[in-house]
Formats: structure tokens, sequence, C-alpha cells
């Protein structure tokens, strides 16, 4: 279990504008979604987790070690992230040769990449597609590649950013089912994401980034019940909290079922 | 204003050996709101690009029906020409913006420069779009300083200065924070009162319901039905389609709770809440 300690991290891109105002908490083994208005920080947050960009001031430990003092290769040892474009992503001819990339880079032999890429490909539903060409599969099923491509490189810690997007009713459950597989496997799951329903209904834990701070940190639960905090964020609350609140329930519920049963529970 | 006409409209892509659009019929009446939905791969961007033209014109590809707009039989106009009646807003804003332009204005004039629209008549359109999309404000910025929201209303109203009479919006919102996605929402649903037809394929099933004068609902290249969003979302066989129906709809079948007054489930939030406490004050009546 991978814990990655954020200290008083700072980051900006010029002299005048500092987009990370110092930020302080930990990311332990709950699943955890890191939500916020287009220019909170929330993808400059994951560039500095990922090596790609350098704190201005202050830390970020993976497990007890300072990243400061690894290379982007040696961090992507520990650490995937899935674009939100898989046109960012991929760039490889056949399916195969995608997924087995990431895992030779990290000094994997080829036997031992292909038989992770095979695993990665059964979880994520693309079985059987290993030749063919990325770019003739649909988006929802090149997303699926993209995801596969980073599972296969078997990291402790896993990124997404915008998982859902152009993903269709199925296509979001399953990657719904993907998150929680790989949470019950001991691996750290942090996903940027704007869409609220999804969040409620699949992590844990909720960080809400303004401005450039963590402005709450809670169980999903409690985040959302923070309707005015939210609302500064410029962020919506899930579908049927809005529902509970304007019924003037003093209880959130985060998804249907549970508002069913506590519907069919009053009779 | 035109109504859009398509009768047994059949596709196939070159070099693929299954349709696309599977003998399609419905039509628009001038100014509604039509929501397409539908798994993905089911025609819905297909189904855009054939209204406007593109399908075959621009794709090739096997063809079969007929779709009209107002007078304009789509299959046998230039694109050129069709854009100007049928304008298309893309998924991403960044895929639409020219790049070569230094400020949302000058962005806003480059269709209609392309058209030689007069100054005096280009300026004109340029300054009414720009306040329909609510974009004065940022007139001197770099298209590129702009955020998703407002990139996207950038791109919408250089569609609007071409003076469309059919707009249409192919998940135009996936890329934006719920924030930018609410803003693009109430302006187009401010274009469709001003009498232009929306066309627009969307996953958000709560917008879709909530915005909708009627919805399309697709399968497997087929036309399953064309509905009130009520009527749609109330199927009992929604799910067999891959879509899912409204957080307010999934609760209240959940509940049986079912509007009188419609004989379907609730769509919205407002239609929801307003069935629950009709439901309580009945329930505490009869106590």
């Amino acid at each position: 279990m991978s814990k990655i300690e954020i200290k008083n991290l700072h980051f900006s891109y010029t002299e005048n504008e500092e987009i990370l105002k110092g930020m302080d908490f930990v990311l332990d083994e709950r699943s955890t979604a890191i939500i916020g208005q287009n220019g909170a920080g929330k993808t400059t947050f994951v560039k500095l987790l990922k090596g790609l960009l350098r704190p201005t001031a202050g830390q970020i430990l993976l497990n007890g070690a300072d990243i400061a003092g690894m290379t982007v290769a040696q961090l992507a040892k520990h650490i995937g992230m899935v674009f939100q474009n898989p046109n960012d992503q991929i760039f490889k001819n056949k399916v195969i040769d995608e997924i087995i990339f990431g895992p030779m880079q990290i000094g994997m032999s080829r036997a031992e990449a292909e038989k992770k890429a095979k695993e990665a490909m059964a979880f994520v539903g693309i079985a059987g597609r290993e030749e063919e060409n990325p770019y003739d599969l649909g988006l929802s099923a090149r997303k699926l590649v993209a995801i596969a491509s980073i599972v296969a490189m078997d990291t402790e810690v896993i990124i997404f950013d915008e998982p859902t997007i152009a993903q269709d009713y199925a296509g979001k459950e399953r990657i719904k089912d993907i998150i929680r597989t790989l949470r019950a496997q001991g691996k750290t799951v942090i996903t940027i994401i704007h869409d609220m329903d999804f969040v409620a209904d699949t992590f844990e834990r909720a960080i809400v980034f303004a401005q450039g701070k963590a402005i709450l940190d809670d169980s999903t639960k409690n985040v959302f019940a923070e309707k005015e905090v939210l609302e500064k964020a410029y962020l919506e609350q899930p579908n049927v909290t809005k529902l509970c609140q304007k019924l003037g329930y003093e209880e959130v519920f985060l998804n249907v079922y549970e508002f069913i049963e506590h519907q069919r529970k009053l009779g | 204003m035109a109504r859009i006409e398509i009768e047994h409209l059949k596709y196939q892509y070159p070099a693929t050996t299954k349709l696309a659009l599977d003998d399609i019929s419905f039509s628009v009446e001038p100014g509604e709101f039509i929501g397409i939905i539908g798994k993905n791969e089911s025609g819905k961007s297909t189904l855009c690009q054939a209204i406007a033209g593109l399908v075959p014109n621009f794709y090739k590809g096997s063809y079969g029906g007929k779709v009209m707009v107002g007078e304009i039989e789509v299959k046998t106009v230039e694109v050129n020409e069709m854009c100007k009646t049928v304008g298309i807003v893309f998924q991403n804003p960044f895929n639409q913006v020219t790049g070569s332009k230094l400020t949302v204005y000058e962005e806003i004039s480059f269709g209609l420069e392309n058209m030689g629209i007069p100054k005096v008549e280009m300026i004109k359109r340029i300054d009414e779009a720009m306040e329909l999309l609510d974009i004065i404000k940022y007139k001197d910025r770099n298209p590129f300083d702009l955020s998703g929201g407002q990139m996207q209303r950038m791109a919408i109203a250089s569609i609007i200065a071409m003076q469309p009479e059919v707009i249409i919006l192919d998940e135009p919102t996936s890329q934006l924070d719920p924030q930018g996605r609410e803003e693009v929402f109430q302006a187009v649903q401010k274009l469709s009162k001003k009498g232009i037809t929306i066309i627009m394929v969307e996953h958000n099933m709560e917008k879709i319901a909530q915005y909708s004068d009627r919805v399309v609902l697709l399968n497997d290249t087929k036309l399953v039905a064309i509905d009130t969003p009520q009527k749609i979302f109330s199927r009992d066989d929604l799910d067999s389609f891959g879509v899912e129906a409204p957080v307010f709809t999934k609760i209240c079948r959940g509940l049986h709770l079912k509007n009188e007054e419609t004989g379907c489930y609730p769509v919205t939030l407002e239609e929801a809440s307003r069935l629950f406490q009709r439901l309580v004050k009945e329930e505490s009546h009869n106590e």
C-alpha cells in the first residue's frame, strides 16, 4: 500500500502567478477524486506527482522518500497515469505494441510485458483485439487501450485524468468497475474528474481544489453535503444530493439506491 | 425557418461492410431543441453529419433516402454552400478554433470573411452573436486564453454569426466543467427560443431531459423512437439500448412514482421534487 505525502506544495509556471498555493494532505489507500473548476490546478498537481513538473516550494514524499531525488523514469515505475484524451497517449500501430511499451520501458522482459498486457486487456475488456490498430477503434475502446497500457505497468499508484469523457452508460459502468477492482488490489487510485454523479458512486474520498488550494478534503458524503463550499468552487452537487436538499432532507444520499432505500423505509 | 425532413435515410461509409445509418425517418419543426441519445457507435454523429451534408458530400460512401432542410435537398448541395444553412459545433473547441486569429472578435469574423459578407453587415452580425453568447467582455482576448466554457461559447458565436437556420452540436460539453456545461446549455436554449433549430448529441441525460423538446433514441444504426424526454426515459426497455435514464427518473421508477398528468416518470429535478412534495402534502392531509 503506497502513501503519498503532500507537504506545503507550491508551484508556478510564471513569476507573477502562483498556480498551487500551499497544499498539505496525504494520499492513502482510499480511492480519491480530485474535483475543481477548470484552471483550479488539478492537472498541474498530477504533473507534479509524475515528476513532469517540479515544485517551486514544498515536498512530495512517496512512501517517505522525497520524489525530488527521483527521475521521471524512476517515478514511472511507481506512478502510472492515464491521459484524458487517449489520442495524446497512444502512438503505436498495434494495440499489443502500445500496451507492452510501458512495461518494457520500466524494465520488464518482452515475455513478462506480454503476459501483463494480456492480463490488462482481459481486465479492461478488450481481450482479442491485440492486432488491431488503436485508431481503428472507437474513442471509447481506444480509452480502454490507454487504461490497459497503464494497468499493464503494474504501478502502485494509478492516476486517471477524466476517465469518463466520451463514455456511454456501459463504458462508465466498466470504468467504475476497473477503479473499484484496482482499489481492492491495494493500488492507490487518484482521479481528476468533473462528473459528480460518478464521483459520488465510485470514490471514498474527495478533495476539492479551488484557486490553487485544497479547500475541502473528506469522505465523498461529507464533501457533497457542503453545498456552499462547492458553489464557491463552481462545482455542482451530485443530482441525487440536489434532490435531497431540495426536499429539505438533513441526510445526504450519494446515489439512486441509497435514496430509494431511504424512501422505502419511510413507507 | 427550415423544417428538417429525413426519409428512409441509409448510409454506409466507404471501405466498410456495415450500414452506419439504417432506414432513419423523422422530421423536426423549426426552432425545436432535439437531443440525440444512444450508446457509442449507434449512429449519433453520422446522423449529425447527414443533416449537415458532410454525409455523403465530404465522406462519400453509399447513400440512400433523402434529407431535406427547408427547400434544400442536402445531398445535392456543396458542403461550402450547405454550411450557410446548417452550422456544426465540434466536441472540442480546440479543434474548431482557427488558431490563426489573435482575438475573439477576429475569430468570429473568420467565417463571415470567407462568405464575403460586406463589412457593415459583418460588424452587426459579430456584435449580435457576441451579445447572444454573452462574450462581449472577452472580445479582445486571445481565443486560447479563454476557459473551456468561454471557448465553446465563442465557437458557437462564430457559427451563429453565419446565421444558420439549424445548429448541430455533437457532445459540445464533454470537455467542460459543470459550470461551463451549464453556460453552453443556457446559451443554446436561448438560440432555440429565437427560432433556430437545435440538434444536440449529449451523454448527460439530466441535461438532455431538462432542455430538449424531443429526444431521438438511436440503437445499432436504427431509430428506436423520437418523443418527449418523459416518454423516452419512461420506456421499460431503455436499458436494452445501453442508455441510462436521468437520476431523477431512476429514483421515481424505483419507487413506482409516476406523474399523473403525463403518465410518465419525472425526468428533471423540478418535476421530481414537485411530485415528492405533493405526495408528502397528500399524506399529511390524509392523516
